[in-house]
């Protein structure tokens, strides 16, 4: 009879023993967030000074010399005058549908994620590169980061690091930082076998094979990771809201939960608007100047 | 005899996991087959040994898997050896630091790869200054110097271009540049002209040779093609499974193979563009020195032939025929000055010929040619019967 119940139902742990393991394990981190929280959080002290800074400058400064900034920036990098029009206009109707701030707190928070990815994300990606074993120890590091469902991995940041932007910055990295990384590894492990032997070959030192060989040829692939990094994290946007990160997600948030649908569809066009000139520019921006390289790496 | 400037002792390169574990079996000559099922090891070289000298074109040749590009990539240490040695003036590049590697790399040796290895993102003038740059020598300096090999190999008016926008020859000739551009007085080729379609290639070997009569460099050239490998080489290595099974001048090879791997290799080439007048020639038996039309005729009769070669203390003069003297020395108005009035109407070819050029003069006299040096000297002798003979020996 035993062995019948054996094989109908999955031999399961004791509760008890199940229940043991779960206090231990959060009494555990929590004792950890409750004697090294301060001075976790005191380290960030001047990212979230920057972070504070830099909403405040985009939020403060006249709107007019922020959509001035802005369309110089993308006309700088895509030289066409159809898509800054584009980007004046959907930056002019953001303002006039009272969403001017919030779009400025999730551009402010979106930029710095983005550089901090690219300078995390760039150097991770050379180290797989050039090493088959870092390669085997990342590459399911950053399969879980990608799959692993974002409000699993806000626990343990909210529980060290408590509610506000650093655990919103850190979050939005966590899910943002994979393609950046996955990206910079592939594009150095494509350059040709034959152009790297020939800079070996003249004596190049491993610096300059770096900067003046595997990154510039890695570039279109690195771009392209660059411009994932960006519309994850915008997509990462609406959920950091929920650890209190401020801008265009919570106005989404407070729509899901009242069921308001044109609050939630304004929001939510503003963040892919937002999307769209991101993604226009850095792919512009990439093309243009990876134009001599020809067809074998781009297109 | 010089020193050879490059010499390599011994050098095995074992492919796998733990080569060092099987080079026991390697040394005691374990077969290739054997070793990769038993172990897992692949045996790239195996015993190779060389000695190339300064300013030579030392061609390597074999077919695809021999490992001649495996060999070539020693030279610079592209790969490094399982065992052996590799002596380049006298010392052991195997030992040097990774610093001294670098500077070695720098300006001892240069490369030119089967496909081409130019940087895309990098203009031609860029390219060609690349060795340049990595020894951080001053930008103006640089591309002053890369214009001038840019210019060297015909590419003026390309520099600001990019590798893409121009044609495989060209790109190559990007590559040579490149290589020439260093100093290095020792040039690796991998397969340098293979990509290029025939008419490029032979242009590009003309090129090669022409740049080396000026610049004696030490030339190490891989190829699968035995024509460009006679063309070219001053000497060759053929190379089979990893194994050097014959080195020689072009016309040793071509004349005693070693072995039937290599007779195989050369029964397709073209021997009468591969071989000179020199290699073919016979040693001339039908000298005439008497002053006299008797004393020639006497001279003729006596090695029983119907044709001579008059030589006089300034060396060559003509061919005279028996006939022409039987009927001269009737004559009784001829007096000592005979000769000139009845040398035949033959051609002189020179030692360094190739077969090829001498051909149809051969074929339209009935006579052999006589093979006269630059000093005037009768060297040889070079009939239709010695040529039909080394184009029909297979």
């Amino acid at each position: 009879m035993s062995e019948t119940s054996w094989f109908s139902e999955f031999p399961q742990m004791d509760r008890a023993d199940l229940l043991a393991i779960r206090k231990t394990l959060d009494n555990g981190y929590r004792e950890f967030s409750r004697s090294y929280g301060d001075i976790i959080e005191s380290f960030f002290d001047p990212l979230l000074i920057f972070l504070v800074w830099f909403e405040k400058l985009l939020i403060n400064a006249p709107w007019l010399i922020v959509i001035a900034v802005i369309v110089g920036i993308v006309y700088g990098a895509t030289r066409s005058w159809k898509l800054s029009v584009a980007v004046i206009g959907s930056l002019l109707a953001i303002g006039y549908l009272g969403m001017w701030e919030d779009t400025m707190r999730t551009l402010s928070i979106i930029t710095v994620c983005t550089l901090l990815s690219i300078a995390l994300g760039i150097p991770i990606g050379i180290l797989m590169a050039g090493s088959n074993r870092a390669q085997s120890i990342i590459t399911p590091v950053l399969d879980v980061m990608q799959t692993m469902p974002a409000f699993v991995y806000l626990i343990p940041v909210v529980m060290l690091l408590g509610i506000g932007k650093i655990p919103g910055l850190i979050a939005v990295i966590i899910y943002a930082i994979p393609p950046v990384i996955r990206l910079t590894n592939l594009g150095i492990r494509l350059v040709d076998s034959e152009v790297m032997e020939a800079a070996t070959a003249y004596g190049a030192n491993r610096w300059q094979k770096l900067f003046g060989v595997q990154l510039p040829l890695a570039m279109p692939n690195i771009m392209a990771g660059i411009n994932q990094t960006i519309m994850m994290a915008l997509a990462m946007v609406v959920i950091a809201s929920m650890i209190g990160v401020k801008g265009l997600g919570q106005p989404v948030l407070k729509a899901i939960t009242n069921q308001y649908f044109t609050l939630g569809l304004f929001n939510g066009l503003a963040i892919v608007a937002l999307a769209i000139i991101f993604d226009r520019v850095s792919q512009a921006y990439a093309k243009r100047s990876q134009r001599h390289i020809g067809g074998a790496h781009n297109d | 005899m010089t020193e050879p400037q490059i010499k390599i002792e011994n050098l095995y390169k074992v492919f796998g996991a733990d080569p060092d574990s099987v080079m026991d079996r390697v040394k005691e000559g374990v077969d290739k087959n054997k070793l990769l099922v038993e172990t897992g090891h692949t045996l790239g070289l195996k015993d190779i040994n060389l000695s190339i000298n300064p300013g030579e074109i030392f061609v390597i040749m074999g077919l695809s898997g021999s490992g001649k590009s495996t060999l070539i990539r020693h030279f610079n240490r592209l790969i490094d050896p399982t065992a052996g040695k590799l002596m380049i003036d006298g010392m052991n590049v195997l030992d040097l630091s990774k610093k001294e590697l670098l500077e070695f790399r720098r300006h001892r040796i240069s490369m030119v790869f089967q496909r081409f290895g130019l940087m895309p993102h990098k203009t031609i003038i860029e390219n060609v200054s690349f060795g340049l740059m990595v020894q951080k020598i001053d930008k103006k300096e640089r591309l002053a110097k890369a214009q001038r090999w840019i210019d060297d190999v015909g590419l003026s008016g390309y520099e600001d271009q990019y590798p893409s926008q121009l044609s495989g020859g060209q790109q190559q000739r990007v590559g040579l540049a490149r290589a020439l551009c260093t100093d290095a007085d020792i040039l690796l080729m991998d397969e340098a002209f293979s990509a290029l379609d025939p008419l490029i290639r032979s242009e590009m070997q003309d090129q090669l040779i022409e740049l080396q009569q000026k610049l004696h460099k030490t030339i190490i050239f891989i190829t699968h093609d035995l024509d460009e490998a006679l063309r070219l080489g001053d000497r060759i290595a053929i190379l089979k499974d990893g194994e050097v099974i014959q080195v020689g001048e072009p016309q040793d090879i071509l004349l005693n193979p070693v072995d039937d791997y290599v007779e195989a290799f050369v029964k397709d080439v073209n021997r009468a563009r591969a071989l000179t007048v020199e290699t073919v020639m016979k040693s001339p038996v039908n000298r005439i020195t008497a002053e006299t039309i008797g004393g020639a005729l006497e001279q003729m009769r006596r090695f029983s032939s119907e044709y001579g070669y008059y030589v006089s203390d300034e060396g060559y003069q003509g061919v005279v025929k028996q006939e022409t003297l039987e009927t001269a020395v009737m004559d009784e108005s001829v007096g000592d000055d005979w000769h000139e009035k009845y040398y035949e109407d033959i051609p002189t070819i020179a030692p360094g010929d190739i077969l090829e050029v001498v051909i149809p003069e051969t074929l339209d006299n009935h006579v052999p040619l006589p093979v006269v040096n630059e000093e005037g000297d009768l060297e040889g002798q070079l009939s239709r019967a010695q040529i039909s003979k080394v184009l029909s020996n297979t």
